[in-house]
This record gives C-alpha cells, sequence and structure tokens, in this order.
C-alpha cells in the first residue's frame, strides 16, 4: 500500500517544524500502535536491535516512562540518563555528553533538557535521530500530539473545535506546542493567564488571548490547564497560589460554561486543588489518564517513523 | 630613515579639513607632509578607485588582556584591527583583573607598544567594576586612560553615576555608560515575537532606554557629559535625539550589527547572534538608521567582543554575550553609503574624526604634520568573510560565510604600514 505521502523528519525538534499532514500521519500512526499496549503479550518486533537512549537533564515521570514503554514494546533496548547521576555533575558539558554517547552508536536520542534549543544543538554534533522531550519553555511535541490524538478520538475530528488553554502560557512548553498543534490542524485555541504569565506577540503562535476565564471557557469543546510554579528566578510573578486558584482555577462552575461534553485535560503533574479542583480531575469529562494512555501509542509513533528517515548503513 | 610613501590618485576624503577630492598624500617620518616636498626617495602607492581617509578608530573593543588571553590579546585584537582598518582603539577595562587601577593601565599600554594598532585604555568607573565606590580617576588619568566604563555592567547606583560624571570631568575623563536597567534584564535575546517562539527569556527594550533616560537625566541636572555605548533601540535613539535638541551633553555610538541585523539572526538559537544590547526588531533596526542619518550617533563602535567555543558551542541560555566586529566593521558601515543612508563624509566622521574627538586624542585627520594614520579603503572589493582568514583569536561572528563589500586595503600608522593587500606593498 504506498501513498504519495513520505515522512519527512530525521528528527522530531517541535511541531513548529510538522505540517498537518505531518500531524495527522503521526496520529494514524499512533493509532494503529495503539491497541499493543491492550494485548496480553505487549510485544512487537518492529525496532528489535535500535539502541534508544532516554537523556533525561529534568525530573519526569510520565515522559520518560512512557518514552521507555514505547520503546521496549517495540523490541528495542532502552537506557535511561538522568543528569543527576551522570558526569554532567563533574561539570562536562552536554556536546560532550551527546559526543561520547554517540561514539556508542545509539539510533535515537531523547531529550529533556532545561534549557530552550539543545535538541537543536545537538542534531549539529549528533548522527543519531533527536527527540524533543521538553526543552526549556520552547515546546514538548510529543505531549502536544498525545493531546491532539486524545481530542481526536473524544470528538472525532481536530478542526472546527474550540480548545481553551488555562494557566502559566509563557512558560509552559506545553502550552506552546499545543497552541501551534491545535491551530495548525484547524481548531481554535484560546488562551487565558495572569497578566504576568502571558507572553509577547502570542497571536502570532495562533493563539487568541482572552480577558477573562469565562470568555476562554464560553463553549469550549476542550478546556485544559497547566500546572503552575509560583517562584521563578527572582520574578515576582504571582503572590500566591491560593490567589491563583481563587482567580484563574477551574472549578465546576467554569466547567459548566463550556460545552455541556466538554473534556478535561491536563498534562501532569497536577497541584490538585491549584490549578483545578480535585474532583474535576478524576471526574467523567475528565481524559487526563487517556493522554497517558496515548502518550506511549503516540511514543511509539514517533521512535518508528524517524527510524524510517535514519540514514542507510554505509552512507 | 623610515619608509617615505606617496599615496596617489586616491580619493582623499578628510572632513576635519573639509577634503573630498582626488590628491596624493605623503607620509615621511611617521608624519603627513605636503606632497610637494616628495623629492624621490619614497615608496609609490597607487590608491585609484581607492577612498584616503583618516586611520579609522575603534572607541569600544574588548581586547581581553589581562586575564582572558585564549580568547583574544592585546597583539591579536590589534593585528585584527589593523586588518579592519582600524589604527587605532580604545580597550574596554573588564579584564580579569578589571583595570580601575594605574599599574594594569601601564601593563595594558607596555603590551600595546609593538600592537599593530594605537591602544588606548578605557578604565573603570568603580573598583572592580562593582558599582560601590569610585575608581582613582587622577591616577588612571596619568597612567594614560581616555576614558571610564563599567562596560560589561550598568552602573546600577544612581548616586554613584552621578559622582562619576562630576568627578571624570575634572580629569577631562569622558564617561561612557553601558546602559542597562538590570532588574528588567537577564534574558537571552530581545523580548517580543522571537524569543516567546524560541521559548527564549527575553529583554524587553526598555530594559535600555530607562537607563539611557536615567543617564540623560543626570548630565541634564550636573551639566556633566555623557556617552551611551552601544544603543541598539528606537525609543533610546529618540531619547538622545531629543537631549540633544535640548542641549544636554550626551553623545552615543552604535554598532554594525545593530543597523544590519535584527532579532530574526537569532533563529536555529545560532549563538553567534547573541549579544547585549540584544539585536531588536525591525523597527529598531530602521530607528538606528535614521539616527545615524540625522546625526543623532556621534560614533559607531564595533563593541568587539571575542569569545572561543568554549563559551559560544553551548545551549543558547549559556551562550556568553557577544560577537567580534573589527574585521567586519567597514563593510558594514559601507552599506549605508551604498543604502544612501549617510555619505562617505559622515561615514568618516562617525569611523575617525569623531571617535578621535570623543576620546580626545590624536587623529581623524590628514592635515599636515600630524601623525600618518591612514586607511586605504577599496568601496567596491567584495570577499566571503571566511572563518579560516579571520585575523582575530576567536570566530564568533553571525557574518560568517557572508559575501561583504568595500575593506581595508592598507592600513598605516604612524607611517607604519600595518597591513596591506595591495600587491607589492
Amino acid at each position: 500500500m504506498t501513498t504519495g505521502y513520505f515522512f519527512p523528519h530525521r528528527h522530531i525538534l517541535g511541531i513548529d517544524h510538522l505540517t498537518s499532514t505531518d500531524i495527522q500521519h503521526i496520529l494514524s500512526t499512533a493509532h494503529s500502535f495503539k491497541e499493543i499496549s491492550s494485548r496480553p503479550i505487549k510485544k512487537v518486533p518492529t525496532l528489535r536491535g535500535n539502541t534508544i537512549i532516554n537523556l533525561f537533564f529534568e525530573p519526569s515521570t510520565r515522559t520518560r516512562l512512557s518514552f521507555e514503554v514505547a520503546a521496549k514494546r517495540m523490541s528495542a533496548d532502552t537506557f535511561n540518563i538522568s543528569a543527576s547521576t551522570s558526569s554532567a555533575t563533574k561539570g562536562e558539558t552536554l556536546i560532550d555528553t551527546a559526543r561520547n554517547i554517540t561514539a556508542m552508536n545509539p539510533d535515537t536520542i531523547i531529550i529533556r533538557h532545561a534549557f530552550s534549543g539543545a535538541p537543536h544543538m545537538l542534531t549539529r554534533y549528533v548522527d543519531a535521530a533527536i527527540i524533543n522531550a521538553g526543552d526549556g519553555t520552547h515546546e514538548h511535541p510529543s505531549q502536544g500530539l498525545l493531546d491532539m490524538m486524545t481530542v481526536q478520538e473524544h470528538k472525532g475530528r481536530l478542526d472546527g473545535l474550540k480548545v481553551a488553554i488555562i494557566g502559566d502560557i509563557a512558560h509552559s512548553r506545553v502550552a506552546h506546542s499545543n497552541i501551534l498543534g491545535f491551530s495548525k490542524m484547524g481548531s481554535e485555541v484560546y488562551v487565558y493567564a495572569p497578566a504576568t504569565l502571558m507572553p509577547p506577540a502570542l497571536g502570532q503562535l495562533g493563539a487568541k488571548v482572552c480577558t477573562s476565564l469565562t470568555e476562554a471557557v464560553e463553549d469550549a469543546d476542550v478546556v485544559m490547564t497547566l500546572r503552575i510554579q509560583k517562584e521563578r528566578q527572582n520574578d515576582p510573578l504571582l503572590p500566591s497560589f491560593r490567589e491563583y486558584s481563587r482567580q484563574y482555577g477551574i472549578t465546576r462552575e467554569i466547567v459548566e460554561r463550556a460545552s455541556p461534553d466538554a473534556i478535561i485535560m491536563h498534562p501532569g503533574p497536577i497541584n490538585r486543588g491549584v490549578e483545578l479542583t480535585p474532583d474535576l480531575a478524576d471526574c467523567s469529562q475528565s481524559v487526563i489518564l487517556d493522554q497517558v494512555t496515548n502518550g506511549v501509542a503516540v511514543r511509539m509513533a514517533l521512535l518508528y517513523l524517524v527510524m524510517g528517515n535514519a540514514p542507510v548503513g554505509g552512507e | 630613515m623610515e619608509t617615505s610613501y606617496l599615496i596617489t590618485n586616491g580619493r582623499v576624503l578628510d572632513p576635519r579639513n573639509s577634503r573630498d577630492e582626488t590628491g596624493d598624500i605623503l607620509v615621511c617620518d611617521g608624519l603627513f607632509a605636503s606632497p610637494e616636498e616628495a623629492g624621490s626617495n619614497y615608496v609609490e602607492i597607487d590608491a585609484s578607485g581607492c577612498w584616503v581617509v583618516p586611520g579609522l578608530i575603534d572607541m569600544h573593543v574588548h581586547l581581553r588582556e589581562p586575564g582572558e588571553e585564549y580568547k583574544e590579546d592585546i597583539l591579536s585584537g590589534t593585528r585584527a584591527a589593523a586588518a579592519g582598518g582600524f589604527t587605532a582603539v580604545a580597550c574596554m577595562p573588564n579584564t580579569n583583573p578589571v583595570n580601575d587601577n594605574a599599574a594594569v593601565t601601564a601593563m595594558i599600554l607596555d603590551r600595546a607598544r609593538d600592537a599593530s594598532a594605537r591602544v588606548y585604555p578605557v578604565a573603570a568607573i568603580s573598583k572592580g567594576s562593582t558599582g560601590e565606590s569610585l575608581a582613582e580617576f587622577g591616577d588612571l588619568q596619568e597612567a594614560g586612560a581616555v576614558a571610564v566604563s563599567d562596560d560589561g555592567l550598568p552602573v546600577r547606583n544612581s548616586q554613584l553615576m552621578r559622582r562619576a560624571l562630576e568627578y571624570a570631568s575634572d580629569f577631562g575623563l569622558r564617561v561612557i555608560s553601558h546602559s542597562e536597567e538590570p532588574s528588567l534584564s537577564g534574558g537571552a535575546m530581545n523580548e517580543g515575537e522571537v524569543s516567546t517562539r524560541l521559548g527564549l527569556k527575553g529583554i524587553p527594550a526598555i530594559a535600555e532606554s530607562i537607563m539611557v533616560y536615567r543617564e540623560i537625566a543626570l548630565a541634564e541636572y550636573t551639566g556633566k557629559p555623557v556617552h551611551i555605548a552601544h544603543v541598539s533601540t528606537a525609543m533610546s535613539t529618540e531619547l538622545i535625539r531629543s537631549a540633544k535638541a535640548r542641549g544636554v551633553p550626551v553623545t552615543a555610538e552604535t554598532a554594525p550589527h545593530y543597523f544590519t541585523l535584527t532579532e530574526a539572526a537569532v533563529e536555529g538559537y545560532d549563538t553567534n547572534a547573541k549579544m547585549n544590547p540584544p539585536l531588536r526588531t525591525e523597527e529598531d533596526r530602521q530607528a538606528i538608521r535614521s539616527g545615524l542619518a540625522d546625526g543623532i550617533f556621534d560614533a559607531i563602535a564595533t563593541d568587539h567582543a571575542p569569545h572561543s567555543i568554549l563559551e559560544k558551542e553551548v545551549e543558547f541560555d549559556l551562550a556568553a554575550n557577544g560577537i567580534i566586529g573589527l574585521e567586519t566593521s567597514l563593510s558594514l558601515s559601507l552599506a549605508l553609503v551604498r543604502d544612501g543612508v549617510i555619505d562617505a563624509q559622515r561615514l568618516i566622521e562617525l569611523l575617525s574624526v569623531q571617535p578621535a574627538a570623543l576620546l580626545g586624542v590624536a587623529g581623524g585627520t590628514l592635515a599636515i604634520g600630524a601623525p600618518a594614520d591612514l586607511t586605504i579603503i577599496d568601496p567596491d572589493a567584495e570577499f566571503t568573510f571566511l572563518e579560516e582568514c579571520i585575523v582575530s583569536k576567536s570566530k564568533n561572528s553571525p557574518f560568517l560565510g557572508r559575501k561583504l563589500r568595500g575593506r581595508a586595503v592598507l592600513t598605516m600608522m604612524g607611517g607604519r604600514i600595518t597591513h596591506s593587500l595591495l600587491p607589492g606593498v
């Protein structure tokens, strides 16, 4: 079965590089891999003999485990490096770390890093495929993709929807990836945040900046909320969690302003009681755990698709 | 007995002496002499098709010596200067140790004895540039400092800056301000569209203009001059424009990257586009160009800031600020003349005449009897700016690989040729 389309990307650095066709192809591939995770024997040989390194410079529960589960279910060999136990603590630079890892011939390096642009920099210095598992405040493409997959499953489509994203937009790589992704697929993203947490020129990413929580959430098909951090580098952004939860937190009353079959999403980890009331995280409208399940499928798809663009041996 | 040179057929551009004409220049015993006295014992240099101008002077350069000689030192930096057409540079004090005392100033001047360009040390405003107490301006001036600055850092304490303006004027030292409000700063690039898209913390334009306004207010109140370094924004340009119109003793410089590039150069996280103040928007770039056309800026100065791959081949947030500039300044500045922003006379004022005046040093003139510092410029010579051809020890430039037009084909300091691309010279 051949199509005219060929997935052209050697690396997954962000949603910004992907076309809507690329995104749909990734989601369809993810969909076809999803059922593997519900078999009794959750294994296919697709990536057998592949070496995949998880290089995480920031803590992670979901993303790291999800990439590892995805890789192992496809029979790849995975290895985890976390910065706190690596020679990065002795001052070894990121480039040197990557070069040394590359000398052991990995096929794919999955990197999460505190600095935006770190995955881009790696592509200039190493031969492996690079997958961005979150870089600074820039992007978290696999999260954006699993969020889109979840919405597509529940709504049957990705165009013509109203997606509301509430929270620390300025510092959220998840928000950036979602704004880019949903806009590319033909939906409208409405964002709301305290003014101190709204970055400049957000409109050019494709989001509509709202002036109230109700404006953002009114008739929304998707209500997505993000984790809030109180302190950040000497910048007095918010007075307290209490104020944030009272003024910007998602409650039952707020959700009632959205569409009756709106779904509630959160990338995790959740500060229960801060960005959303505890009961909402577990209610019937919440698809938060579906997001996590889809995360494995999306990551299987990404690992599979970048391998298709590996240079052939001898070249 | 030094070689005498007769430079013939060039376009002699000498704004200080109101000359813009084809003519000959005679250099004898390290000074300019009247061409009629040429006699027969000289080397002729044919400058047809070229401009012959007073030696270019860069009043904002980091030579990194003492302390960071792996990035650049006085000899390599002045060789780079000569290659760029400069006969003199003013070097900033943010070395290690900081140049806040006569001993370091003297060491720099001693090292500069064999240099390919004259070196004028700028000393620190405050001891250690910590912004707490004044450095000994009298001592520094006696040792050879020509100006003071805490460049690299702003002077946070307004009272200290006020006292610096007052005290420096007693010694004829110009105070050069690195204008940045630190609590608004602390980002990696200009705050705006591109920083949001790249996920980088931004430095808003007001971080610069708020401090520029403070310096203007201090100069106006004390009546003492202040010079604003590396202006990058439209708002700062406007503030300086209206201050000058009011007669405030403020002068200002800008750098070639601010009238050539914008924040778009950071795309792809290119650390060779990272400097402080950062590259700004297209509106800012146009305002800088208008400011040059309207005489708001007194000088073009590169802020030549060499960094090695240790500092630049890292994550964008961690990369050091700064780019080299001595070897591209002239080409980029000549583009202003080609684009009709300024004329050739004004270019030489910005690159030679006014820097000499602002620093209170000789230069900026081709007058008979003056030290023979001159530059021969081929305004049409095309070349590709290749890393392997860079004279500076460091190669951190956003113009790598770019095709440039116009360059210095000969640089002469005190009658001695320090750089030549001319055959047989």
